[in-house]
């Protein structure tokens, strides 16, 4: 969920350029830490590691930790991201995955079921109709992404708190995890599931979601950083061991919220 | 502290001192790495001066030196107004001084015989530095946690203007770095001075 907004610049020679750029950069982005934690070309430079790299990674990766800590004792649930007016709206908004948009998964929206596990009372799969038969609400909020740049998009649904309390969700757990069916995985922390503007999204701009923006779910929180949006999602479950996710276990900050 | 008994630069103050320099080149380093992710202007750092190798490894990089900066700064900033040195070392500062230090610091006729003495110009260069750190804390902070604090992150002018503030305060970082190094290596016995003491 971190590539870069391609589609967001016009047809320019510049914008080619830097497209080519990221391009060339992917495979670097899919390192894991272990082959990353040089200073560049000083440690080529000097002819030795600076740091010795296992050891820089497993003090990086607890800090890490800590940081999820200390982030989840900031997070204050009442505070809400700010809303903007619709003129607003970035537009084409942006796509964004970990694979380029020709490979967005088709899915079937009439054999489609959301699947619920873990410490949830009512486990039965829910069918699309049955999800925009639930009450609705939408919000235009700001997208940031983990790369820095941001975008504000509208996005509408079921809000998911209300959504975890009608299915039984045990509330007390700690976190709740995303199977998507690009692959994708995720979770996140019981509080921010609980956020007032933590969306089950179904529409974007007022349409059906279209499968670029995850169809035929997403989960929308203004409140963390892109990757930690799952689209496409075939699996919710509750759960109080420790689900990774995607980018997560490759390195990337858990909490991952603002 | 005139005294020539007492060194030049109390320990605490040279402790700070090189971890904050450690600290800042962490940050600003894997910053570039990070910046590169998706550059505001049209051009990218160069891969070999950055810090992190991806994206995820300069965050980690940048999110872990943020505690070093932070805590570093804080007790710079406790021991420094506490003893008198704030108020000893930096005040009296005038703009008229800062012009006329820096014109006799152009001619080549600004005296360093006294390392206990700072000019006027290293009055207002140290003082704009602590400043700008102070900056990148606050505009660090709209970017790390933009939801939770609303009133700084109004205040930069939003998420997008944030980022900008922090770019720009990190240039004046560096351009600072630049100029107190060479400064350094026109007048070696600071760099001793800041090491020893003496």
């Amino acid at each position: 969920m971190i590539k870069k907004p391609t589609r967001m610049t016009g047809i320019d020679g510049a914008a080619v350029v830097k497209q080519a750029l990221r391009r060339l950069e992917q495979p670097a982005r899919r390192l894991f830490l272990r082959n990353s934690l040089t200073l560049g070309g000083l440690s080529l430079l000097s002819g030795c590691a600076i740091v010795d790299e296992d050891s820089a990674e497993q003090v990086l990766m607890k800090v890490s930790r800590f940081n999820d800590r200390v982030q989840g004792w900031l997070f204050d649930p009442k505070l809400l991201a700010p809303t903007y007016p619709e003129s607003m709206i970035t537009r084409p908004f942006p796509f964004n995955a970990y694979y380029d948009e020709d490979e967005v998964p088709e899915v079937d929206a009439a054999s489609y079921r959301l699947e619920l596990g873990g410490l949830v009372a009512d486990k039965h799969a829910w069918t699309l109709p049955e999800l925009q038969a639930l009450p609705q609400t939408d919000q235009i909020t700001r997208h940031i992404c983990v790369e820095g740049w941001s975008a504000i998009g509208k996005w509408g649904g079921v809000r998911f708190s209300d959504f975890l309390s009608r299915v039984g969700a045990d509330t007390s757990a700690r976190y709740i995890g995303f199977k998507c069916a690009d692959d994708y995985y995720t979770s996140i922390d019981m509080p921010t599931a609980l956020h007032a503007q933590t969306l089950l999204t179904l529409t974007y701009d007022g349409r059906q979601l279209p499968p670029r923006y995850g169809f035929p779910m997403k989960l929308r929180m203004p409140t963390k950083l892109g990757y930690k949006n799952p689209k496409h999602i075939q699996a919710i479950f509750v759960t109080n061991t420790y689900p990774g996710g995607y980018w997560e276990d490759q390195g990337y900050n858990w909490f991952g919220g603002s | 502290m005139t005294d020539a008994t007492h060194p030049i630069h109390p320990a605490w103050l040279r402790a700070t001192h090189w971890i904050n320099a450690l600290a800042v080149l962490i940050m600003v380093t894997s910053g570039w790495r990070i910046y590169n992710a998706s550059p505001l202007f049209g051009f990218q750092f160069a891969k070999g001066i950055t810090l992190g190798g991806w994206l995820g490894g300069a965050i980690m990089w940048h999110f872990a030196a943020m505690w070093l900066l932070a805590a570093n700064g804080l007790i710079y900033l406790v021991c420094n107004v506490a003893s008198g040195r704030l108020a000893h070392k930096f005040f009296p500062l005038s703009p008229r001084a800062v012009a006329a230090d820096l014109l006799a610091a152009l001619r080549g006729r600004l005296s360093h015989a006294d390392l206990r003495q700072y000019n006027a110009v290293q009055r207002a260069a140290y003082l704009f530095v602590v400043a700008d750190a102070l900056l990148l804390v606050l505009s660090g902070l709209v970017l790390w946690k933009s939801v939770q604090f609303p009133l700084l992150r109004e205040l930069l002018g939003g998420y997008e203007s944030a980022r900008r503030v922090h770019f720009f305060a990190m240039t004046a970082m560096v351009a600072f770095v630049m100029v107190h190094l060479a400064m350094v290596a026109l007048v070696p016995r600071t760099l001793l001075a800041m090491i020893r003491g003496r």
